[in-house]
C-alpha cells in the first residue's frame, strides 16, 4: 500500500483485494454491541472538507471514531480559509497540530496530490474535483462483491454524468483493476474527451446494455455543475438515460442497481427502482463506513511509512 | 545455519489434544455453557478438534469460533498493517458462558492479553479459561494457561512452529535453533 490514497490508479490488484479483505472483517463490528476497535488509538484524523458534504464526512468521522482515533473536523465555511487562507498555510497548520492523517475534499482536481507534498502524515483523497473519490469507487467495489461475489469478469454499466463525476472515473479505474468490464453509457456532451483512453467500453444507448449488465450504476446529475445546456431537457435526460420500472425489467434477473447518492428521484433513477430489493443504495451507506475503516487502518494502523 | 528438531509428532499431538479435551470436560463438569474460541490461524484448528473430541466423549456439541486479535496487538506500529483474520462467534455468542481461548503456543501472554480485550467487546463471559498446545515460558504478562498439551522448556532465541493437518499437511510441533 502507498502512504496515500489519492487516486484509485494507485491501487495494485493486490492492494484493493487486502483493502476490500480487511473491509469484510470489519463490517462485523458495525453489527456488534460495541462498535469500537482501539487500533488508532492516539492517532489523530483530520477531516478537511473545503466543499459540501454531508455523507462522506460523517462516514469518514464514524470510521476514525470507531477506531479511536481522534477526529477535528475542519470545513471551509467560517474558517480562516473564508479569509483568505492558501491550501498550503492551512495544511502547515495542520501539521504543526500533528495530523496523523488528512482526509481532504475539494472543488479544484489535484488538491490532495499538492497536499500530500506539504503534510508528513496520509493524506486521503475524498473527492477533488471532477477528478476522483477513490474510497466511493471502493466502497461500491466492496458493495458489489457482497452481493455478487467476484467481480473478475462482471459486467458493469455506468450511466449518467460521466464528465462530472470522479466517482465513474475512480470506479472505471479499480474495476479494470478488479477484472471487471465497465461500459459507461451517457450523452456524447456528458462524456470527458479523454475517455478513450479509459479501460472501459462507451456506449449512448442504454436499452442495449441493460439486458447483459450485472450491475447498473446510475450517477447523479449534479446540476451545480451544469453550467452549459449539456441535454436539452431534464425530461428528454430521464427518457433517454433515466432507470425506470420498465428498463428495471430489462435487467437480468440477479443484477443489482446502485447510485452513490444523493439521488434526484424520478431523474436518473425512478422511485421505485431505488427502493426495490435489489438496490444497493441504502448498504453502500453502511458499507461506506466499514471500507473508510479498512483504508485510514491500512494507512495508520502500522508503522508510519516513510 | 538454522536447524529443526521435532518435539511433538502426529500422536503426540494427538494424546495432548485428547488429553486437554478431557481436562475441558472435567473442569467444566460436562462442558454445560463451555464455548471454545481459537486465535486464528492455528487456534482455531486446534479449536475445532477439541470441539469434536468433547462431543465425542459425551455426545454434547459444544459452540467453536474464532477470534481475531490483530486490532488489539500492542505491537502493531512495529510493522506495517497486517492483514485481519477471521473473527467468527457461535450465534448464541459468549455472554453467560464459559469461553475456553485456544492457541497454538503460549509464549509473551501478549497475544492472550490482546485476545481478553477483544473478548471484552464482543460480551461478557462468565469465566475465560487457556488452552494451548504448547507453553514455550517467557512471560512478559501475569498470564497462565489452564489446559496445556505440552510444557515446552526453550530459550528466547529459538523459535517454535507448529504444523497442523488442516493447514500444512501434517501434525508436528518444531524448535527452531
Amino acid at each position: 500500500m502507498n502512504k496515500h490514497l489519492i487516486s484509485a490508479a494507485d491501487l495494485s490488484k493486490d492492494d484493493a483485494l487486502l483493502i476490500l479483505d480487511t473491509a469484510e472483517e470489519l463490517a462485523a463490528v458495525s453489527e456488534r454491541s460495541i462498535k469500537k476497535l482501539p487500533t488508532l488509538r492516539g492517532r489523530t484524523v483530520v477531516n478537511l472538507f473545503f466543499e459540501d458534504s454531508t455523507r462522506t464526512r460523517i462516514s469518514f468521522e464514524a470510521a476514525a471514531k470507531r477506531l479511536s482515533a481522534d477526529v477535528i473536523n475542519f470545513s471551509a465555511k467560517g474558517s480562516s480559509v473564508s479569509k483568505g487562507e492558501s491550501l498550503k498555510d492551512t495544511a502547515l497548520t495542520l501539521e504543526a497540530m500533528g495530523a496523523d492523517a488528512v482526509v481532504i475534499r475539494h472543488g479544484a482536481s489535484g488538491a490532495p496530490h499538492r497536499l500530500a507534498n506539504w503534510v508528513r502524515g496520509s493524506v486521503v483523497n475524498a473527492g477533488d474535483g471532477t477528478h476522483e473519490h477513490p474510497t466511493q469507487a471502493l466502497l461500491d467495489a466492496f458493495s458489489m462483491r457482497r452481493r455478487l461475489g467476484s467481480l473478475e469478469g462482471r459486467k458493469i454499466t455506468i450511466v449518467g454524468d460521466v464528465l462530472h463525476s470522479r466517482v465513474a472515473r475512480s470506479n472505471v479505474l479499480l474495476l479494470a483493476t478488479l477484472g471487471a468490464d465497465v461500459t459507461l453509457v451517457a450523452p456524447p456532451t456528458l462524456l470527458p474527451v479523454s475517455v478513450g483512453t479509459w479501460p472501459c467500453e462507451v456506449s449512448y444507448d442504454l436499452d442495449a446494455v441493460l439486458p447483459k449488465s450485472d450491475v447498473v450504476m446510475m450517477l447523479r446529475v449534479q446540476k451545480e455543475r451544469m453550467n452549459a445546456a449539456y441535454f436539452p431537457s431534464e425530461r428528454e435526460y430521464s427518457r433517454r438515460y433515466g432507470l425506470d420500472r420498465d428498463r428495471f425489467a430489462k435487467m437480468p434477473d440477479d443484477a443489482i442497481v446502485m447510485h452513490p447518492g444523493p439521488m434526484n428521484r424520478g431523474m436518473e433513477i425512478a422511485a421505485d427502482v431505488a427502493d426495490s430489493p435489489r438496490s444497493t443504495i441504502v448498504e453502500q451507506v453502511a458499507n461506506g463506513v466499514t471500507t473508510r475503516m479498512a483504508v485510514l487502518y491500512l494507512l495508520l494502523g502500522g508503522e508510519s511509512a516513510q | 545455519m538454522s536447524e529443526s528438531r521435532a518435539v511433538l509428532e502426529g500422536p503426540d499431538i494427538h494424546r495432548a489434544l485428547t488429553r486437554i479435551a478431557h481436562e475441558i470436560l472435567e473442569r467444566t463438569k460436562g462442558a454445560d455453557g463451555v464455548v471454545l474460541l481459537g486465535i486464528p490461524t492455528r487456534g482455531v484448528t486446534l479449536a475445532r478438534r477439541l470441539g469434536e473430541r468433547i462431543e465425542q466423549f459425551e455426545g454434547v456439541k459444544i459452540p467453536v469460533g474464532s477470534i481475531d486479535i490483530t486490532m488489539y496487538r500492542d505491537d502493531l506500529r512495529l510493522k506495517p498493517a497486517r492483514p485481519l483474520g477471521h473473527t467468527e462467534l457461535p450465534p448464541d455468542g459468549v455472554d453467560g458462558r464459559t469461553v475456553v481461548l485456544v492457541d497454538d503456543v503460549l509464549y509473551s501472554g501478549r497475544t492472550v492479553r490482546a485476545a481478553l480485550d477483544a473478548l471484552n467487546d464482543l460480551g461478557r463471559p462468565t469465566a475465560v479459561q487457556l488452552a494451548t498446545l504448547v507453553d514455550r515460558g517467557h512471560r512478559e504478562l501475569p498470564i497462565r494457561a489452564d489446559y496445556v498439551g505440552k510444557n515446552l522448556p526453550t530459550a528466547k532465541s529459538e523459535k517454535v512452529k507448529v504444523f497442523l493437518d488442516e493447514i500444512d499437511g501434517r501434525d508436528a510441533v518444531e524448535l527452531i535453533k
